[in-house]
């Protein structure tokens, strides 16, 4: 088949980009969308042009790296699929495509489909962890954990990160992934004693990154290519309001006083 | 060291106005304020259907009880103004610096329209509230002289001015929209959301906004339609 | 330059050798701590696990890896689960068996102290993951639960759903972002390692490249660790990232550290086959599958009927047949040759040819459609998103895949190479898996290296050297920096007519079809002649386009396949002087009468680590010979 791609070309962070047209020819529909751009790439490189600069690694779905808007929808119009395993066989012959990158302020643009997500790590960082040390814990079964939450907690921990709700969100809010962290976390036993804490923290730190704020829209829901549930957003609200009304500064050191 | 600190000693209750999420809090819980008043207010005014006499003693009844309406009349204030509050800062210093380069192209895939319409939809309701006190509450914005009965007192008021009876009509179908978003979101942004209970949230929130905009949109209606005859 | 290989085995009984090398170890002072630095370069599970347990240590850590984050490292993309002799099935495991089995599964060319110790370290990996928030999957009772795997006849994988890797990948990232917030750790992201700096015989730093400003910088340290993965991807088609690659440790390579058993280079047997020239990678299905579907293809020669059409009795479950006792959990190396060689006798399936079916249809009756979505949901999913087939309708199709890398840079007992101060982790050495790695055993030995051998024995090297000494402006340091540049020069300056892509595939089928899953002095021979002649052309017409300071993927791929052009040359070297057949190195001419691997030990029972000796000059070749104290040396036997 053949199709009509519009990409979004931008140099660098600093210049201003543009939709560019391209024809592209021999689309095979086993294909995924990537090793099509990476067909056209093949024939820009050799005609001497610039070739699209698109984020990729593992191509299996599951690293979080790739990630674009096809005709306006993060990662394109299969429902829990990320670009590198849509295929061809989704679109027809002729179809005319509008590629571009995930916009937000906090995810400036890089080069062309290309993005810095690294606001993502900063909210990890601030507290989407447990504080455990390498060392000797206590033998794995001696915390007998209810698999249901253990489910739940896995659900919510399968985020891969790639930024697609950030991206759907007509506010740019990074709800769902801050939520699925907190989720991950919170529905086990070993998150409980830093629950309060990693709140606030990472809430904090969703503010600093210039990041929208939550409307209940669901578009977030819908584009993440793993499933991630809004559910995880109000389970966030509560431990954030819990946390929020509950804080006290921590008692300083001696405790004599 | 970290680069987040944890809000502390009597910035708090601060923060929780400062944080994103506390603010969609406050929205929420002035939301459930105004939630229990429209619908109080529209059952008290539907009672126009029950004849004069019916809504004229409600009116006496809320004019004499002083020491209930002004606190009432304080508390709705001050929610509405933190609901707008929150509302505008959200919008403003959050989520439309929050995406500076535009979509070339953008689909919508779940979002409704009402959830999307939110952002116009508030303003106007608040533009309405705002006419709302003063056409029937203060009377500055009544046309000629008003009645001295309630009850009359409405029929005058909409059959004088027609427009002003559709106005009112149309802010309360963006009423009923903003309530069916606003009810359930509500109740995401306190933290309840189970699949088991959420879809029946959903439904009734829906049902919600469209009772009170039908229910609000009927005084109008039947004051046009003359189903409501004048008795003076 | 030229090393011996001394790996530092502790004396004494196998099962006391790391609790003596733990007491005998030197420790560093922890206020001395703060003024070491160490670089971590990759930030998988080995990597990540590393910089972060360094990092609480008090040391002060760089990290760097290619990605945008520490989070996307390739270990994010394994499947299945985790091996650990935790026993909690009672059903006969122990920490002896899982380094039995870990042995054996390697064709006894691993050494018996590393793997000892690997299969010791398990139970903490567990413990240490569960502690951090890993979400494994739990019984009713709470309790974990476990699965089975190829090559083991116990249940001793843990594992979180189809996405074990990924699990282990977050515990491990948060716990370095942990240590990026509190400060003992600094991230460097989308930077690149181009060069090693090796001072006074010692590895002192490296040469990196920010990837989106193209600027060349020297971070120093006091030690290196390299935890940079394999070099699968040699084979162009892999079920490797798109940009995992050798030129961390190859050019370490080039600096003085050994390269050992290259040729071991394990064929995954359950990846999606190829569809189409354009492929850029094949996909795994997780091994895990293999517990539920039953691999079998026509009888017939040349059957083109669909899978529905042929009855029982005109389909051929072979591994079932050939190895009863194991049957389709058989080891890797094992059920990819068998699935060669029945696509090899015209009995493949699909319209290349080259594919056998795994059918869940057995399970699927047996179990009901609710259990088979529990375990295997995401990957069923997966595969329909890619075929678009429904594996729950028709029998999936698959076909082997170049997958893992068991040889890599040689490690002593310490985990350091032969350059001091460079210690090399998880699958960029080539401790633990001998000639064939077992399902569920990477993430293990990741973690294993990672967590609690590094911490162990970087303190022990770091006690024996001053801190600091050297800084940015030494002349090594303007030498490795400029030879980087220079190279970046000469790739732009090229400016022929083949890409990049066209020349990595080139050198990719060649090595698979001559060193992949069968290997022969013949084909070797080609290949031998054929990969510098590749090489040659290579460096007269390549085209790279763009500039080398802006972000630049041509640039950066074009690096990357120059050191896989003469990688591929040394693996190819390595299966032809290696004269017998072990693991998933299978020599033709060496086989026994049922057609499994024929071993030769009394003449290969050794490591064969290589050193590199100049460009476009023969490597030398040396020898660890390995010893088997513990375990009898016996022909593997899966029947």
């Amino acid at each position: 088949m053949r199709l009509t791609l519009n990409i979004w070309r931008q140099k660098s962070a600093n210049e201003p980009g543009k939709m560019v047209k391209y024809d592209v020819p021999g689309v095979s529909e086993h294909m995924s969308f990537l090793e099509m751009l990476d067909v056209l790439n093949q024939r820009l490189i050799k005609q001497g042009d610039d070739p699209v600069v698109f984020e990729h690694d593992c191509r299996e779905g599951i690293c979080g790296c790739c990630g674009f808007m096809i005709d306006g929808v993060p990662h394109g119009p299969q429902r829990g699929t990320t670009v590198c395993q849509l295929h061809m066989r989704y679109f027809k012959d002729g179809d005319e495509l509008y590629l571009e990158p995930f916009r937000a302020e906090a995810f400036p643009v890089v080069k062309d489909l290309l993005i810095d997500r690294s606001a993502f790590d900063r909210i990890i960082a601030a507290g989407g962890y447990v504080s455990v040390n390498t060392g000797s814990p206590q033998d794995a079964n001696s915390l007998p954990i209810m698999k249901q939450c253990a489910d739940m907690s896995m659900d919510a921990a399968s985020c891969i990160g790639c930024g697609a709700c950030v991206a759907a969100c007509p506010n740019a809010s990074a709800m769902l992934f801050v939520s699925a962290k907190i989720s991950h976390l919170g529905l086990l036993p070993q998150g409980q004693p830093e629950r309060d804490r990693r709140a606030l923290r990472m809430l904090a730190q969703l503010q600093e990154e210039a990041f929208g704020a939550c409307t209940n829209y669901g578009e977030c829901e819908a584009a993440c290519p793993k499933g991630i549930k809004l559910e995880n957003i109000a389970r966030m609200n509560r431990d954030y309001l819990k946390a929020a009304l509950s804080y006290r500064e921590e008692a300083s050191a001696g405790g004599a006083a | 060291m970290s680069s987040v600190a944890v809000p502390s000693g009597f910035g708090r209750t601060a923060a929780l106005f400062n944080s994103v999420v506390g603010k969609k809090i406050v929205m929420a819980v002035t939301g459930v304020i105004l939630f229990g008043f429209v619908t109080v207010h529209m059952i008290g005014n539907l009672q126009i259907f029950l004849g004069p006499d019916r809504i004229n003693a409600y009116g006496k009844f809320l004019q004499e009880n002083v020491e209930l309406l002004w606190p009432a009349r304080i508390i709705l204030l001050t929610s509405v103004a933190l609901h707008i509050l929150a509302a505008w800062q959200l919008t403003m210093l959050n989520n439309f610096k929050a995406r500076p380069v535009a979509y070339v192209k953008k689909a919508a895939l779940v979002s409704t329209y009402a959830a999307r319409t939110m952002v116009w939809s508030g303003p106007i309701v608040g533009f309405f509230i705002v006419y709302h006190i003063l056409h029937f509450t203060t009377m500055h914005a009544y046309p000629g002289v008003a009645p001295d009965d309630v009850y009359n007192k409405v029929i005058y008021g909409f059959q004088r001015q027609p427009a002003a009876a559709i106005f009112y009509m149309v802010a309360n179908i963006l009423l009923a929209t903003h309530l069916y978003h606003g009810v359930w979101s509500l109740f995401q942004t306190l933290g309840v959301n189970h699949p088991r209970y959420t879809p029946w949230i959903k439904t009734g929130s829906k049902l919600f906004g469209f009772v009170i905009g039908m229910g609000n949109c009927s005084i109008p209606l039947a004051v046009l339609l003359k189903v409501l005859p004048r008795t003076l | 330059m030229s090393f011996t290989l001394d790996a530092r085995i502790p004396s004494g009984p196998l099962e006391n050798k790391w609790d003596k090398a733990k007491f005998d170890f030197k420790l560093v002072n922890p206020s001395n701590k703060r003024k070491y630095n160490i670089i971590c370069v990759g930030t998988g599970l080995a990597g990540g696990a590393a910089a972060a347990s360094l990092g609480e240590l008090g040391y002060n850590v760089k990290a760097f890896c290619y990605q945008d984050s520490p989070r996307r490292a390739h270990s994010i993309a394994a499947q299945g689960g985790i091996n650990a002799a935790k026993n909690y099935q009672n059903d006969g495991d122990s920490v002896q068996r899982l380094f039995y089995d870990t042995i054996k599964g390697g064709d006894f060319r691993a050494r018996e102290a590393n793997v000892y110790r690997l299969a010791q370290v398990s139970v903490n990996i567990i413990d240490q993951c569960v502690a951090q928030g890993v979400p494994f999957a739990r019984e009713y009772g709470g309790t974990l639960a476990n699965r089975s795997f190829g090559g083991a006849q116990v249940s001793r994988t843990f594992y979180a759903r189809g996405q074990t890797g990924q699990q282990l990948l977050l515990g491990a990232y948060q716990a370095l972002e942990r240590q990026i917030d509190a400060g003992s750790v600094k991230m460097y992201s989308r930077h690149e390692m181009l060069d090693l700096i090796v001072i006074d015989g010692r590895a002192r730093g490296i040469v990196v490249r920010d990837m989106v400003t193209g600027q060349l910088d020297v971070h120093i340290a006091d030690a290196v660790i390299l935890a940079t993965g394999g070099y699968g991807n040699v084979f162009y088609l892999s079920t490797n990232a798109k940009g995992c690659n050798t030129t961390a440790i190859w050019r370490a390579h080039k600096k003085g550290a050994g390269f050992a058993n290259p040729c071991f280079t394990q064929i995954h047997p359950t990846c999606i086959p190829v569809s189409g020239d354009y492929q850029s990678k094949l996909t795994l299905m997780s091994e895990s599958l293999r517990n539920d579907g039953r691999i079998w293809v026509p009888l017939k020669q040349g059957d083109t009927r669909t899978a529905d059409q042929i009855p029982e009795a005109e389909r051929d479950y072979y591994l079932e047949r050939m190895y009863p006792a194991y049957g389709n959990l058989a080891p890797r190396d094992i059920s990819s040759r068998a699935a060669k060689r029945v696509c090899d006798e015209g009995r493949g399936v699909g319209t290349s040819g080259r594919g056998v079916y795994l059918d869940f249809a057995e399970s699927i009756g047996r179990l009901g459609q609710v259990a088979i979505e529990q375990r295997y949901g995401n990957l069923f999913e997966m595969y329909e998103r890619i075929t678009g087939e429904n594996p729950y309708k028709v029998p999936m199709r698959i076909y082997p895949a170049s997958h893992y890398t068991m040889g890599g840079l040689w490690v002593d007992y310490h985990l350091q190479s032969t350059i001091p101060g460079l210690f090399v982790l998880g699958e960029a050495n080539f401790s633990d898996h001998g000639a064939n790695r077992l399902g569920a055993s990477a993430l293990m030995q990741g973690l294993a290296d990672g967590y609690f051998v590094i911490p162990f024995t970087m303190g022990n090297y770091l006690a024996q050297v001053k801190p600091g000494g050297v800084d940015e402006n030494h002349p090594a340091c303007a030498a490795a920096k400029r030879e980087v540049e220079e190279r970046t020069k000469t790739f732009l300056g090229i400016n022929g007519k083949k890409t990049v892509d066209e020349f990595h595939r080139e050198l990719g089928q060649v090595i698979w079809d001559e060193c992949g899953m069968g290997r022969n002095a013949k084909g070797l021979d080609h290949a031998l002649a054929r990969i510098p002649e590749i090489r040659e052309e290579f460096w007269k017409n390549v085209k790279v386009p763009g500039s080398g300071n802006e972000l630049n993927q041509e640039l950066e791929k074009v690096g990357r396949v120059a050191d896989f052009l003469e990688l591929g040359e040394l693996l190819v070297r390595d299966a032809r002087v290696r004269e017998e057949s072990c693991g998933a190195h299978f020599r033709e001419e060496y086989q026994t009468p049922e057609g499994e691997a024929l071993r030769d030990d009394q003449n290969f029972c050794h490591s064969a680590v290589w050193e590199y000796t100049g460009d476009n000059q023969e490597p030398v070749l040396h020898k660890e010979a390995l010893t088997f104290d513990n375990v009898h040396l016996q022909q593997r036997n899966y029947k």
